[in-house]
């Protein structure tokens, strides 16, 4: 690699060619601060509040913008460049609605910390703000034109890493603004709901809806059973929200929080992790055998279903393709789903009273409780969704120690889970939870990857793949002896647009494929804590594998409430009862609007 | 001065140059061009002094040694046409009246830094010039083929963002993208359109390349001033005597451009356009047109004791408020805080020390904008509000 060398405030720096002045300084301890910049996205240099001396050069260089050079002397806190940034701030404070006592972000917001720091005089230009109506017609995301500063990292994140675009940069000038198609309200465009957008702003331009006083409310109300579900990244999300470090497993304290906050049962969405891994593993299973043996024209590569901004995606962009998707409910829904009808029966609940609330690292998953066709069990089966962020506001309203807090235990039934399920949370978790058991249905043996640990679908590439022979079989899967079970894996919905083109075109091949909407899976979801980076979503997904190799059970067909629900209540995978509480089906959209 | 003094003094400027608007043999000046070594030829481009008449004045066989230097699949040669600064039209009349010179000076362009595609970028505006430029074209493409020379040229239109007149942002446009200006570097030399080496040069730049290969650098050096070569076109308009467009020397004063273009109560000189500098009639005499002086991409307005310089300012204002291609923060916020800063003033809503601090936020944008656009918004506003400060407040 061709180095060169520059000085940044009179130090000699050497570094790669091509690297930026910000990550020059970064080498020597220089913090150059930075609004549009974002490590998972290009870059921009349109906020110009990195903006540094060259000496030599009339005008300021943005330094996330420019690479190094040889002798370049680069001076990054003289009068001018303090005088400019300080100014660029004041700009974008008097282009934002500056209502940070009543904020959502107040207290994680980048342009409050950048205005403290430069001690930004707010008041000093005139309120240029867009007030728009805040546009409140999606069930997950809230876009407040008032608090943008055009930033763009939405923009880029939503084009870039999801490859949806339906936020995008319009008109110019003074009319220039982050918005949809025809400038539709959210809910009507191709908007996913992943929440990407919210994990990237600034600023409060792009939160969730909450439904914090819904769930209060509900809690509250003596006459109510308030039963609720954790998902698998919560656990490993949550403590960063409560001023822990990323990565911070804290199952047990969330369950003690949960129960502090006055939720009536406290249950695991891994449970309904097992359940899936049981139901998709079985259709798989039964797919391959209608493709080989009854030589019948089943939809494959099969696709996993469990998130719900893919499944909006594919309805949008890939219509042609829904009968890919496997058929199971993700787990947050078949939760819900059995919540209200077995759950409820067995404790002695009416499942009128009940409130069901389920807590998600995912923004998706406010639109998908709320698609009309996810009230089988005769009631709306999931009624609230709060992301992790919402979760950890109620902890700090309540005035909950959490660091302090004792661990607890869920509360049984639907609270028992395994390593398997709790590997949902990243990306190429499920794949390798379905493998274990699959595997182990066809064959009678376990997987054969060292501590079960299925290194090939790990990892923070785009899109992976693996194959796995098939051998020595059970006698009842003759048809699968010595087959190839051909697998991939992608994360961002950019990567599954990518592989959903190679899969049209013929140039893939595959029986089974996992999609996460969002980078790094579950983990990296859109309503886990703000901010997220490269770093941060591998130690969270560290933390995932740590929480499942110290589990007891790692195979979703071992965990005991699993085999129990299905002696009484279920019977058999993809049966009856199964069909009507645990499968859905898919709407086609249109890929505009 | 008598009108027809005036006239004859005009008429003794004019033909000190007379080289963009006198009809020549262009197919003569492409055979000489094609006999040089492309190395002389980006030579005697840079020996002649020539800066780029754009505006920003590059010299413009430099640009050329880079864009010959560098390496590429393919290399473009883009005239930008997409004169859009307040004031100017002097590109218009050139490409009406003499394309072949501006063709003949993208075909030299592109057989010294070795390119094979040329574009026309017109402004929207001028649509109503692209049928007759593109068969222009075709008509020098088929000259091109026969000769076996590996170049074409053809017409892009623009659709009237004055942005896109910035070299990258049309680059942008051109590729179907949002009119923005990029990052740079890279510049459009290393990486231009379709991240391929792309010289961009003005409609007047190229024009006068054809002529100086024509009558050599010396003679082109012989005009205009040690530091401002050649000839440069204006487009006159405002409170004055006579008006259009007309090719004169650099390096004349003000006044002297005053005297023959004024009406006789001239009380500034907007010089570059919106976006250039204002000269109060008491720094007429000292002032030079020229890159030593108030560099000019050919615009000159003349304002009148009867025009008030706030109308003026705020004119220019809100054309930047809405031109603005509204990516970067100084410039899209900065025009809207300077245009209802002034009128805030005025209105008696802002104290008139308000004003120090709009010229310090006019600074800042010259700084720390991205572009050129905004970089230069402070040279109008800082100009006006110095020598009209009492016109602006009250
Ligand atoms: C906002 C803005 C608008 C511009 N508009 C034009 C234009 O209309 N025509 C032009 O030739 N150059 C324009 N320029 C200058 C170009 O960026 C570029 O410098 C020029 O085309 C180079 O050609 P030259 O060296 O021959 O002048 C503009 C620059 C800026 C910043
Ligand atoms: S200076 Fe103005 S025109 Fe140029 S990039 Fe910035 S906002 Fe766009």
């Amino acid at each position: 690699m061709e180095k060169v060398t520059l000085t940044i405030n009179d130090k000699k720096v050497t570094v790669d060619k091509g690297t930026t002045i910000l990550n020059a300084a970064k080498q020597v301890g220089v913090r150059i601060p930075t609004l549009c910049h974002h490590e998972d996205l290009c870059i921009a240099g349109n906020c110009r509040v990195c903006v540094v001396e060259q000496k030599g050069t009339r005008a300021l260089v943005a330094s996330c913008a420019v690479p190094a050079a040889e002798g370049m002397q680069i001076y990054t806190n003289t009068k001018k460049v303090r005088e400019a940034r300080k100014t660029i701030i004041e700009l974008l404070l008097s282009e934002h609605a500056g209502e940070c006592t009543s904020c959502y972000r107040s207290g994680n917001c980048e342009l409050q910390a950048l205005a403290q720091e430069y001690l930004a005089d707010g008041d000093k230009f005139i309120d240029v703000a867009d007030r728009s109506p805040i546009d409140i017609s999606s069930p997950a995301i809230v876009k407040d034109d008032s608090k943008c500063i055009r930033c763009l990292r939405c923009v880029r994140t939503c084009a870039e890493l999801q490859g949806v675009s339906a936020l995008w940069s319009v008109n110019k000038g003074n009319h220039t603004k982050v918005s949809t198609f025809m400038n539709k309200p959210m809910h009507y465009v191709v908007c996913t709901n992943c929440g990407q957008c919210i994990n990237r702003c600034p600023t409060g331009a792009l939160t969730e809806r909450n439904y914090i006083e819904d769930v209060w409310a509900a809690i509250d109300d003596p006459q109510v059973h308030v039963v609720v579900q954790t998902a698998p990244a919560v656990r490993v999300g949550l403590g960063e929200a409560l001023g822990m470090e990323p990565g911070a497993i804290v199952t047990g304290k969330m369950v003690a929080a949960l129960k502090a906050l006055g939720f009536n049962s406290v249950l695991d969405t891994d449970f309904t992790a097992d359940l899936t891994i049981i139901e998709e593993g079985t259709e798989l299973l039964l797919r391959l055998k209608e493709a080989l043996v009854e030589k019948k024209n089943v939809a494959l590569p099969m696709m996993t279903s469990c998130s719900p901004g893919w499944i909006k995606f594919i309805e949008h962009q890939y219509p042609e393709l829904l009968d890919n998707l496997s058929t199971c409910k993700s787990p947050q829904q078949m939760f819900g789903a059995l919540a209200k009808t077995y759950y409820a029966k067995k404790k002695g609940i009416d499942p009128a009273r009940m409130i069901s609330v389920s807590i998600m690292p995912c923004t998706a998953k406010k639109f998908e409780a709320a698609r009309p066709e996810m009230n089988s069990s005769g009631f709306r089966d999931v009624d609230y969704v709060l992301t992790t962020r919402e979760l950890a506001h109620m902890i700090r309203q309540a005035g909950i120690d959490f660091r302090s807090l004792p661990e607890e235990k869920y509360d049984s039934i639907m609270g028992e889970s395994t390593g398997a399920a709790v590997i949902f949370g990243t990306t190429g978790g499920v794949m390798e939870a379905a493998l274990r058991t699959a595997y182990e249905i066809v064959t009678g043996r376990e997987v054969p990857f060292k501590n079960l640990n299925i290194e090939p679908v790990r990892g923070m590439e785009g899109i992976k793949s693996a194959k796995i022979k098939i051998e020595n079989v059970k006698d009842e899967w003759k048809f699968l002896e010595g087959a190839e079970l051909s697998v991939a894996v992608a994360h961002g919905l950019a990567n599954a647009d990518k592989l959903m083109k190679e899969i049209k075109s013929g140039k893939a091949n595959f029986h089974f494929i996992e999609i996460m909407a969002c980078p790094g899976g579950c983990i990296g979801g859109g309503g886990q804590p703000i901010p997220t980076s490269p770093e941060i979503r591998k130690k969270r997904a560290d933390a995932i594998y740590v929480a499942d190799s110290s589990l007891p059970l790692r195979k979703s067909h071992d965990n005991p409430e699993i085999k129990l629900i299905y002696e009484e209540f279920l019977h058999e995978p993809l049966g009856h009862h199964s069909h009507e509480l645990l499968h859905t089906h898919y709407t086609p959209r249109r890929s505009r609007a | 001065m008598s009108v027809s003094d005036k006239n004859k003094l005009l008429e003794k400027m004019q033909e000190r140059v007379n080289l963009i608007f006198k009809d020549t043999d262009c197919g003569a000046i492409l055979a000489k061009g094609l006999s040089m070594k492309p190395d002389d030829i980006i030579n005697m481009v840079t020996d002649s002094g020539l800066r780029g008449r754009g505006g920003a004045g590059f010299p413009t066989g430099i640009k050329w040694r880079g864009a010959a230097s560098a390496s590429g699949n393919k290399k473009y040669v883009i005239c930008n046409a997409d004169e859009g600064e307040p004031g100017t039209f002097k590109d218009r009349r050139i490409l009406d009246e003499q394309s072949d010179k501006v063709i003949t000076g993208m075909a030299i362009c592109a057989y010294a830094v070795g390119a094979s595609e040329g574009y026309i970028y017109l402004r929207g505006e001028y649509n109503f010039l692209k049928d007759k430029l593109q068969s222009n074209c075709d008509r020098w493409n088929k000259i091109f083929n026969s000769k076996g020379i590996n170049f074409s040229v053809n017409v892009r239109s623009g659709s009237g963002a004055y942005v896109c007149g910035e070299e990258t942002a049309l680059i942008e446009s051109m590729e179907g993208n949002r009119g923005e200006p990029r990052n740079k570097p890279p510049f459009p030399v290393g990486a231009g359109y379709m991240n391929e080496p792309t010289v961009v040069n003005n409609v007047e730049t190229l024009a006068y390349v054809a002529t100086i290969i024509e009558k050599g650098a010396d003679y082109f050096k012989s005009i205009g001033t040690k530091d401002s070569m050649g000839g440069k076109v204006f487009s006159v308009s405002g409170d004055c005597s006579v008006k259009g467009v007309y090719e004169l020397p650099l390096g004349m004063t003000i006044e002297e451009f005053v005297n023959i273009f004024g009406d006789g109560d001239t009380k500034a000189v907007q010089v570059g356009g919106a976006s250039g500098v204002c000269v109060p009639r008491k720094n007429f005499a000292t002032t030079v047109i020229g890159f030593e002086g108030v560099p000019t991409g050919g615009s000159m307005m003349l304002f009148n004791s009867s025009r008030s310089m706030y109308h003026v300012l705020k004119n220019f204002l809100e054309f930047f408020e809405e031109e603005s291609c509204g990516q970067c923060t100084p410039c899209r916020v900065g025009c809207q805080q300077l245009l209802k800063g002034i009128e805030a003033i005025r209105a008696g809503e802002k104290p008139m020390s308000y004003l120090d601090e709009l010229r310090k936020l006019a600074a800042t944008m010259s700084v720390a904008s991205k572009c050129g656009l905004g970089q230069s918004v402070a040279s109008p506003f800082n100009s006006i509000t110095e020598h009209f400060r009492e016109e602006i407040c009250y």
